[in-house]
């Protein structure tokens, strides 16, 4: 099993990578082009701010080479949102894989912003994802923006509105919530991913 | 103890360890006596926890620059915590939330009762260099939030160590002003302090040290009550 991790520059890579290791998967670390187009399983993981990641990711080369990828890709928080078309944050032409606009969450009395905590996952599809994944599972969240749910969302997750938990078109997959840090849940989530082909 | 006599209790790993067993939501790993002796926490035990932990934890200890986050952020942690730093340098604020995000960058207050009502603590960890910052509580966490804090740990010194539950009156005058997660440090001896502090403070979430070092507080046994309290936790 392995998968790679996409370097875009931003802080946070190695929660990531040991999760994956704990699965026992080889995961690198890469922002070559060559090396993620010839990868089994793409992460797009993200932490820091949408302008800036899609900053990066141009000046890569890697947001031409993202949306032709064939393979599984899983977009973690930031990365899942970049998967779509625009985001509030900072007013950033993103990705444009999935359609959909990320917007900011709405502060209000006894639901603070950012986003942080453990919750429930709402209204779950059936996919290899999420196989073995029971409804009332807890996954970690840790976010300022959101997509709200829509035709592509595998799971939801109640924030004042309904936001997207888990999306996917096609081989792009994206989870707002990070695995990583979801003990048993994400893990077997992060397990489902790499028996994706 | 109140923050003097600062007990070793045991080794890091197998106490992350033991937690994440437990059912814990989060670690926060303070090293309390980085500030005060100028130093920042060291990244090779960071890393080493997060090779170990699948659930978030954040890490606190004489973070004074983006370069000093940055590496304990690759080292696997979830967040940093500013405090000492960030009352001597409030910019720093700011500077984290602008590179990584404001959920990254928490900060911690340490609060004690003056005669000039609550004021914020700096080096809390050195009870030698410990002293009051000539900040007014209140304004610093509305000050800390425009500057971009993402979370706001308020420790109330006057309750810490002593078990005798949390501060119930400070954070609920806290939780007015803010609009970011407040969690709750400092008092609990027993499961109804958390009870009481998710109910009568409405903080989002509630720290504790000596309790469950101790063993004094088993963690299912804490989100039982929690739970048949009607209070959501993760199961």
């Amino acid at each position: 099993m392995e998968a790679l991790i996409i370097d875009s520059g931003g802080a946070n890579l190695a929660s990531l990578q040991f999760a994956l290791e704990r699965l026992g998967a080889r995961a690198a670390v890469s922002c070559d082009a060559r090396e993620i187009a010839g990868a089994a399983r793409v992460v797009l993981p993200g932490v820091g701010s949408a302008a800036d990641a899609m900053q990066r990711l141009r000046r890569s080369g890697l947001a031409e080479l993202l949306p032709t990828l064939r393979q599984p890709v899983l977009g973690i928080c930031l990365g899942m949102q970049l998967l779509f078309e625009r985001s509030a944050e900072g007013a950033t032409e993103c990705l444009g894989i999935l359609p959909g606009t990320v917007r900011r969450l709405q502060a209000a009395r006894g639901r603070p912003v950012p986003h942080m905590g453990w919750n429930q996952l709402s209204d779950s599809r059936r996919d290899p994802l999420l196989e073995g994944i029971e409804p009332g599972e807890y996954f970690y969240f840790v976010h300022s923006y959101a997509v709200p749910a829509s035709e592509l969302t595998l799971a939801g997750v109640q924030y004042g509105e309904s936001i997207s938990a888990v999306v996917r078109r096609g081989n792009f997959w994206g989870t707002q919530f990070h695995p990583e840090r979801s003990a048993s849940a994400g893990a077997r989530l992060l397990g489902n991913f790499l028996g994706l082909t | 103890m109140r923050f003097r006599d600062h007990r070793v209790v045991g080794d890091i790993l197998d106490l992350a360890a033991r937690y994440r067993d437990e059912g814990a939501d989060e670690l926060v790993f303070y090293d309390i006596t980085a500030s005060p002796q100028r130093r920042s926490v060291d990244r090779g035990w960071v890393r080493r926890v997060a090779r170990v932990l699948d659930i978030p934890f954040c890490v606190a200890g004489g973070i004074r620059s983006v370069a000093d986050a940055e590496e304990v952020l690759n080292a696997g942690a979830e967040k940093v915590s500013v405090n000492s730093p960030a009352l001597a340098d409030p910019g720093l604020i700011g500077q984290l939330s602008g590179r990584f995000g404001s959920q990254c960058v928490v900060v911690g207050i340490d609060s004690q009762l003056t005669r000039d009502g609550y004021r914020a603590f700096q080096f809390t960890g050195d009870p030698e260099r410990t002293r009051e910052s000539g900040r007014d509580v209140l304004a610093w966490v509305r000050e800390v939030q425009e500057r971009g804090a993402g979370e706001i740990v308020l420790n109330c010194m006057g309750n810490d160590g002593v078990r005798r539950g949390y501060d119930i009156e400070q954070l609920r005058a806290v939780r007015e002003i803010c609009g970011v997660p407040l969690v709750a440090s400092g008092g609990a001896g027993a499961p109804e302090h958390f009870t009481a502090v998710f109910q009568d403070a409405g903080v989002d979430a509630a720290l504790a040290a000596s309790v469950f070092h101790t063993g004094a507080i088993a963690i299912p046994d804490l989100k039982r009550t929690l739970r048949a309290a009607g209070i959501e936790v993760r199961t």
